[in-house]
């Protein structure tokens, strides 16, 4: 059995990033994401890779662009106003097509904000972030196991892709310490043939974004969206006591965590409700969330922010059933019961079946 | 004349194409001295033997156009963040050779933090600085190394020192850095100079091959046509009152042998 540690969130971000082979890590620090360059500069040194405290986000964000693009494994980590920062090469990674793994363990905003645990990013995350038509798969835990998990998951990606992946998660996930399994990772990473290493035995090659020659952008842009398009297999969710549900609750990250045990203290009232977790955020779960909308007749969603990722639920039922929605801006934690007592007064209002 | 064409006619080469440069016409504007500067930049590249060895940050300005002339492998960088993207590069490959390709807009405007903090960490990295005192692909606005007075899009009625400051001096402020190795300040504007500035390039692509750490070359260059210039008169400017301003000469040296 694979070892298990108890570790907090953002350490299992770190280990589950060595464990896929990142060897590279550029960042710069700002709470509540510190224990990622900290674990990253005491433990890569030790594996022959790099750390690198960069001078800015942008700087880090573009020295991940540059050891990416030789072809290693690369990974940066933020938090909200630092995320902003990393936007302009983050385009660049897409525009380029250059495969990395940029961790957001999200605070408060907008501007400083604070450092309480928030999914006011969403937007951000999910629609791009930076200039240009151009798309990031994002990959959003609920647990320390998932940072681990998911982290390795996003390097698969970003190489299977050639695209940037981003792994959401806010303030509580980075902060909690739970047990994390620390399992291997057993995957071969894909050859490069693409990659930026001297032009020896083959012809010389180049990685850009600029496309200045008519109609040359165009076919660019289209071939990325071909391969966006392709991305949307990778959509994932999870259910959780939904089978029989009247009501089904949508949530990601922190907040799904914290509905478990509302759908658990609902259910033991007879209620019945379950819970749909986006386990990507971008590609979104369209078909899972139609389906869940389709079966219970009635959806909630529950985010802490004032309401981002209803958007896309909405979308996605394309106004089959109704959506109620709850936000939680940032500066409290909701409890479980918190969140039960919002379910039932939302379900009291009526718009179900 | 090719080389083929000098053979045939029996005569002795002197001069040829270097191998890293690619045999393309050139898109620059006439009096322009990036082409000048990418020959300069490819013989050494041939004179090391390290073309297949080579990974570029090209940066964005006329700049970045170097890859379609240099045989080499490039990553385009965002502006201004050649340097960080150079650090990544370098990084990852230490035992290739990397280099930027820089202008005045891009190194010591929005790229200053960059182009700072990579010296600093003394990254053994070679840095081509081309400072023509003028954003030239934008269309000629005002850059952090337009003179006092010189008219610009953006400074219509010439560079003040109130309000807009002085040019840098960017090869005096990278000597200032402790990481920084080998700074120096050339010309392209006669013969004399060029010589010079094959001389610099040659020790700064040496420092890297050494892993001596952070090389830097400051080239005196023309923009004849956000100058407003013919090509002559900005050849002479250059050499003028650019030099004037912004000294020739080696600013650091560190492996410099001792004199007895």
């Amino acid at each position: 059995m694979a070892k298990r540690v108890m570790v907090k969130g953002n350490e299992a971000v770190a280990m589950g990033a060595i464990a896929a082979g990142c060897r590279f890590y550029f960042g710069y620090p700002i709470t509540p994401q510190n224990e990622i360059p900290e674990y990253m500069s005491a433990e890569l040194p030790k594996l022959g890779g790099t750390f690198i405290q960069a001078e800015s986000e942008v700087a880090s964000i573009n020295m991940v662009l540059g050891a990416a693009a030789t072809g290693a494994r690369v990974m940066t980590s933020s938090s909200s106003p630092g995320i902003s920062l990393k936007q302009e090469g983050m385009s660049y990674l897409c525009g380029s097509e250059i495969p990395a793994v940029i961790v957001n363990m999200s605070r408060s905003g907008p501007g400083l904000g604070g450092i309480h645990p928030s999914q006011g990013d969403y937007f951000q995350a999910t629609r791009g972030g930076g200039h240009g038509d151009y798309r990031t798969l994002v990959l959003a835990p609920s647990t320390a196991q998932e940072n681990y998990d998911l982290t390795m998951l996003a390097f698969d990606l970003a190489d299977k892709y050639r695209n940037p992946v981003m792994v959401l998660g806010d303030a509580l996930l980075g902060q909690i310490k739970e047990p994390v399994e620390l399992k291997p990772y057993r995957k071969k990473p894909p050859a490069k043939p693409w990659a930026l290493t001297g032009c020896a035995g083959r012809p010389s090659q180049l990685l850009k974004s600029l496309y200045l020659a008519d109609g040359d952008l165009t076919v660019h842009n289209w071939n990325l969206f071909k391969k966006y398009q392709k991305m949307r297999q990778e959509a994932r969710h999870e259910l959780y006591r939904a089978d029989d549900a009247e009501v089904i609750l949508v949530a990601f990250g922190s907040v799904a965590r914290i509905l478990r045990t509302s759908v658990d203290i609902l259910r033991d009232k007879g209620k019945k409700v379950g819970l749909l977790r986006p386990v990507t955020v971008y590609p979104f779960p369209d078909e899972a969330v139609r389906a869940a909308a389709q079966a219970a007749g009635r959806l909630m969603v529950l985010e802490l922010n004032t309401g981002q990722m209803v958007e896309d639920v909405r979308l996605a039922v394309e106004g089959k059933a109704p959506v109620d929605f709850y936000g939680c801006p940032p500066g409290t934690i909701p409890t479980p019961e918190d969140l039960a007592r919002e379910v039932e007064k939302m379900w009291r209002k009526g718009g179900g079946r | 004349m090719s080389a083929q064409a000098a053979r045939k006619k029996d005569m002795e080469l002197v001069l040829d194409r270097p191998q890293s440069l690619k045999d393309v016409p050139w898109h620059f504007c006439p009096g322009c001295h990036h082409g000048v500067i990418h020959r300069l930049v490819a013989e050494q590249i041939d004179n090391f033997g390290v073309r297949e060895k080579c990974v570029a940050a090209a940066s964005v300005g006329c700049s970045v156009f170097l890859y379609d002339y240099l045989d080499i492998d490039v990553l385009e960088s965002p502006h201004g963040r050649a340097l960080a993207v150079a650090t990544g590069i370098k990084r990852a490959l230490p035992d290739r050779f990397v280099f930027t390709y820089q202008g005045d807009g891009d190194l010591a405007a929005i790229g200053t933090a960059e182009s700072i903090h990579a010296a600093n960490r003394g990254e053994n990295i070679t840095v081509i600085f081309v400072n023509n005192a003028v954003y030239g692909m934008t269309g000629g606005q005002m850059a952090p190394t337009t003179l006092e007075g010189q008219v610009t899009t953006t400074s219509p009625y010439g560079r003040q020192a109130d309000g807009m400051g002085l040019p840098i001096r960017m090869a005096e402020v990278m000597a200032t850095l402790e990481g920084a190795a080998f700074v120096t300040r050339v010309a392209v504007d006669s013969i004399k100079n060029l010589k010079k500035a094959r001389a610099a390039m040659k020790r700064a692509f040496e420092y890297q091959i050494k892993g001596w750490g952070f090389s830097f070359v400051e080239v005196l260059a023309s923009c004849p046509t956000n100058w407003k210039m013919t090509p002559e008169a900005a050849n002479a400017r250059v050499g003028g009152e650019m030099a004037a301003y912004f000294p020739l000469g080696t600013y650091k040296d560190k492996h410099a042998p001792k004199a007895d």
